[in-house]
């Protein structure tokens, strides 16, 4: 299936923004000047059991009474991807994108270190160093200090108001404001008023730093997210709702992506998975979760046209969670976790890792999904096969992770 | 702000003290302790704040905040906080009429249900206009810094459903304000048992699985508070606890809850103990062992909170944190071990560690450093106290928090907002601050204007409710003639240099000087040395 055709199955023409950016833009883009690769992270421990469900594992239906995603073909079922894992339904809209074989899983990836604390997870899995709390550094921005330096270029962006903690570092990054405020003109952008800031912050170490960098990505942003940008997204719109919140996001990267051929990573996050109660099934909270989720995906692929091709995106989040639903009909921290890794280079269309299974041996510490592949192991797959980083690059941006064992996950990618 | 390390040059133009030293004299030493004073204990000061506090002495002015309870409000706050209704309703009634019961009395009219979630929205607007409030204009600036603090430290988010938006104010109200500068037990005590802890994290339904009439399974043990009680608000997450113990903990905490339906029928005590959730087996925690059966169940959790405050890892942790937010990104590790030593001596007294810590050399010797970077909500609160306005409509300042990142009452991970550079430091936050900046110091902002008249309670009694009167009629007479369409008039820059003691480096001097002077207030705002403090 194509990609304008997917499209139009998927229902979503009327949703596309930045219309020169969209469809029309896909023969006439800049040729793809760099590899990208953009992670999404899941914030707060999405229950990877109930994104990429073992339906063919009776323990899964044993543990789960109130919340299993039935099997495929029944109603509410799971979307069956290899006769033993099926998609979560309202990932409906990034199925395709498995049949086209752009889309894998790692199921039961994770951290090596057990902490079940959200706040320290994140922290090992933005800083890749499982168990170091004293790296001063995201992986990210060491990644991005060792890749072809374009002095002046925008190289990497941050979606959302704070720098996160897997791009703190000496390397530049413009974080971009979420939503439609990005594009709207602000007394910093008047003349009179930026050039008597740019002699108050003159050199003035950290802040002057901050203050450039924040100047020059604003001007560039401007640029890129013009006004007439969001009219003509307006008049793409056909009267039909606009894409809101991550699609929206996700819908000005990937405009940012085509205006930028220097631009090679990005990072964005979504919150709101630490399903204690009240999860929901095929419906419900994590249902109404994962559904913008897969339509921003969905859109950002694309959006992307031709560059997809060139493109890996990777979801992953702290942890996963118990494998036993609680007694609100949700679930607690756990452990493993499914990865999700899509774009032109994946060899996709296939669930990779041991599965470990959810039998009381197999579980760990007799109540989570196991780890079979460590998370830094599928990172580090794509940053030397994608990105192109050499070995001693790759010990920069993972001390310490394992250069072997990578199972069947040596075959993620078709470079 | 590196007020002590920097030489106070100043240029004729712009200067009010004349002072261009390069030692500072005696007064203009006393003059940076006492700036640093009302930075650190308070959110900066206002205008004449740094007069008073040197007539009255750095000493005393710390002794004072350390006894907000002997600080008389100014009548024009108390009165504009007694006009904010919905802060007054106890915590039950503030459910059964705002609401859960609310909501079900509305059915499935969709206009009804709108007035319930507009009603419960106003109440969360309510309690920020109350906390805005007060750290803008309340003289007990310690008793605010730490009320924020404590509500930082035991987090819970107002849009987490309908009970976070009515409770989230009724919750600093009752189970953090009273204690921001008392015993850490009680504070603990009262942040576990308050509805809107126990819904936030869940443990309200935390339950030992049982047999429902139909002789069904139900219920079960929900981790959520268990865990993070210990990860963040007592031992820290390297404090030596397993999960053996989360999961014990849980257990003992099986019953700490409220009950809807009571409290729809009108009971006034919202936290309740039921036993029938309670699991009442051995549980052994932390090295401890709880018999069930010898205990009536509740005074279990009392004990397992009393061991938790008691512990020297919540010593070392609160104290760390307390460093970390009054003295250093880094704190001096000196200074923390003291700061636990008085924590364990005085059985947690809050206001014994910090007076502790005020007496330290390594907070006064903080001052000669490049200083702190302010926080999104420290900034836009500092910037609103030096330009001296009175806020009528807070809409401005809510939502320059909500771009900043740091939405008020908006953090929705437990651990609450983070008060260190590295986190708020980037460069998008640097040109929104300036926009705010400019916006702020060119008289931009609609601060003056009313509010419209708010909901009705849904399901009030007996015209308890006004409708919500306009909050500024009692200021009318000491609010200068508004701008065009309800904005302040732009501050003096004159006078907003003088209130803040004249920082400024040759080089924010020199770009004053050569700027339009209608540009200075903003850029004073902006400059790098307010970014600090």
């Amino acid at each position: 299936m194509d990609r304008r055709s997917l499209l139009k199955n998927l229902g979503m023409v009327s949703l596309l923004p930045f219309g020169r950016a969209g469809w029309a833009y896909a023969g006439d883009g800049p040729a793809p000047a760099g590899k990208r690769m953009i992670v999404v992270m899941l914030r707060g421990a999405v229950d990877g059991l109930n994104v990429v469900v073992p339906h063919a594992d009776n323990d899964y239906y044993a543990m789960r009474s109130s919340i299993a995603i039935p099997k495929p073909g029944t109603d509410g079922g799971a979307l069956d991807l290899d006769g033993h894992f099926g998609l979560h339904p309202a990932l409906a809209p990034i199925l395709p994108l498995w049949q086209s074989r752009k889309l894998a899983f790692v199921q039961a990836c994770g951290s090596p270190d057990p902490t079940r604390s959200h706040f320290d997870a994140q922290d090992y899995m933005e800083s890749g160093t499982p168990g170091v709390k004293s790296t001063g550094t995201g992986w990210m921005n060491r990644a991005l200090g060792t890749l072809p330096q374009r002095p002046g270029m925008l190289e990497a962006v941050s979606f959302g108001p704070v720098l996160p903690r897997i791009f703190s570092g000496p390397g530049a990054v413009a974080n971009v404001p979420l939503g439609r405020e990005a594009s709207r003109a602000t007394a910093m952008d008047k003349a009179e008023i930026n050039e008597a800031f740019d002699r108050m912050y003159a050199d003035n170490g950290a802040l002057g730093d901050a203050y450039r960098e924040g100047r020059k990505s604003r001007q560039q942003i401007l640029t890129d997210l013009s006004d007439a940008d969001v009219k003509e997204m307006k008049e793409a719109d056909n009267g039909a709702p606009s894409p809101k919140g991550f699609a929206l996001d996700t819908a000005q990267l990937a405009t940012l992506l085509q205006r930028t051929p220097e631009l090679q990573l990005a990072f964005m996050q979504l919150g709101g998975w630490d399903t204690h109660v009240n999860q929901g099934g095929s419906k419900g909270q994590l249902a109404n979760h994962l559904q913008p989720l897969a339509e921003g995906l969905a859109l950002l692929a694309n959006q992307l046209g031709p560059q997809f091709d060139d493109t890996v995106i990777v979801v992953m989040s702290e942890f996963g969670r118990t494998a036993h639903e609680n007694g609100n009909n949700g679930t607690d921290h756990g452990h493993g976790n499914v990865m999700w890794v899509l774009g032109g280079p994946v060899a996709g269309g296939k669930v990779y890792g041991d599965w470990p299974g959810l039998s009381a041996s197999g579980l760990h510490e007799g109540r989570d999904l196991a780890v079979t592949t460590d998370f830094r192991t599928v990172l580090a797959r794509v940053c030397e096969q994608h990105l192109r980083l050499p070995d001693r690059h790759l010990d920069a941006v993972f001390p310490q992770a394992p250069r072997t064992g990578a199972g069947n996950v040596k075959h993620l990618l078709t470079a | 702000m590196p007020r002590i390390a920097l030489c106070a040059i100043t240029l004729t133009l712009l200067s009010f003290s004349g002072l261009s030293a390069a030692d500072p004299a005696p007064g203009q030493q006393t003059e940076q302790k006492a700036l640093y004073a009302l930075d650190r204990l308070g959110y900066g000061p206002r205008p004449g704040d740094l007069d008073r506090v040197m007539a009255m002495g750095v000493d005393a002015y710390v002794n004072e905040q350390l006894a907000p309870e002997k600080i008389a409000e100014p009548p024009e706050l108390q009165q504009r906080l007694d006009a904010l209704e919905t802060t007054k309703i106890s915590t039950a009634d503030l459910f059964r009429d705002y609401g859960p019961p609310a909501r079900k009395a509305a059915g499935a009219d969709e206009d009804a249900r709108k007035k319930v979630e507009q009603a419960a929205h106003h109440v969360a607007e309510e309690a920020q206009q109350a906390r805005m409030l007060r750290a803008l204009y309340s003289p007990a600036q310690l008793q605010e810094v730490m009320t924020d603090f404590w509500f930082n430290h035991f987090n819970v988010f107002r849009d987490k459903g309908i009970e976070g938006h009515i409770w989230v104010g009724a919750y600093e109200r009752d189970a953090i304000r009273p204690y921001a500068l008392g015993h850490f037990r009680d504070l603990l005590g009262a942040t576990a048992k308050h509805p809107a802890m126990l819904y936030y994290l869940d443990n309200w339904q935390s339950s030992v699985p049982h047999q429902d009439k139909n002789g069904d399974l139900k219920g079960g043990l929900n981790e959520n508070y268990a865990r993070e009680v210990m990860e963040l608000h007592t031992l820290g997450v390297d404090g030596g606890y397993t999960q053996k113990d989360v999961t014990e903990l849980a257990r003992i905490l099986t019953g700490w809850t409220y009950l809807p339906r009571e409290l729809e029928a009108g009971t006034t005590q919202p936290f309740a103990f039921d036993p029938k959730r309670h699991d009442f087996g051995d549980k052994h925690f932390l090295g401890k062992t709880f018999t069930g059966a010898d205990s009536d169940g509740e005074e279990e959790g009392e004990r397992a909170l009393d061991l938790l405050a008691r512990s020297p890892a919540t010593a070392k942790h609160i104290s760390y944190q307390l460093a970390q937010y009054f003295v250093a990104d880094q704190p001096p590790p000196e200074l923390v071990q003291r700061l636990a030593k008085r924590f364990r001596d005085s059985n947690g007294d809050i206001r014994e560690v910090l007076r502790t810590l005020f007496h330290s050399k390594e907070f006064w010797d903080a001052a000669g450093s490049e200083g702190k970077f302010k926080t999104p909500y420290r900034y836009v609160v500092s910037a609103v106290r030096a330009s001296g306005i009175n806020v009528i409509n807070f809409k401005p300042l809510l939502g320059a928090l909500n771009q900043f990142g740091m939405p008020l009452y908006g953090c929705q991970t437990p651990d609450g907002y983070k008060n260190i550079e590295s986190a708020w430091l980037n460069p998008d936050a640097m040109v929104y601050r300036l926009n705010f900046a400019n916006a702020l110091g060119n008289g931009n902002l609609p601060l003056y204007q009313e509010p419209q008249a708010a909901p009705a309670a849904p399901m009030a009694m007996g015209g308890a409710m006004t409708g919500g009167m306009p909050v500024s009629m009692n200021l009318a007479p000491q609010t200068p003639a508004p701008g065009p369409q309800n904005k302040p008039p732009p501050p003096d820059p004159m006078v907003l240099q003088a209130t803040l003691g004249n920082p400024f480096s040759l080089k924010t001097s020199e770009a004053l000087a050569s700027a339009p002077p209608r540009l200075r207030a903003g850029m004073i705002l902006g400059s790098p040395e307010f970014m600090r403090y």
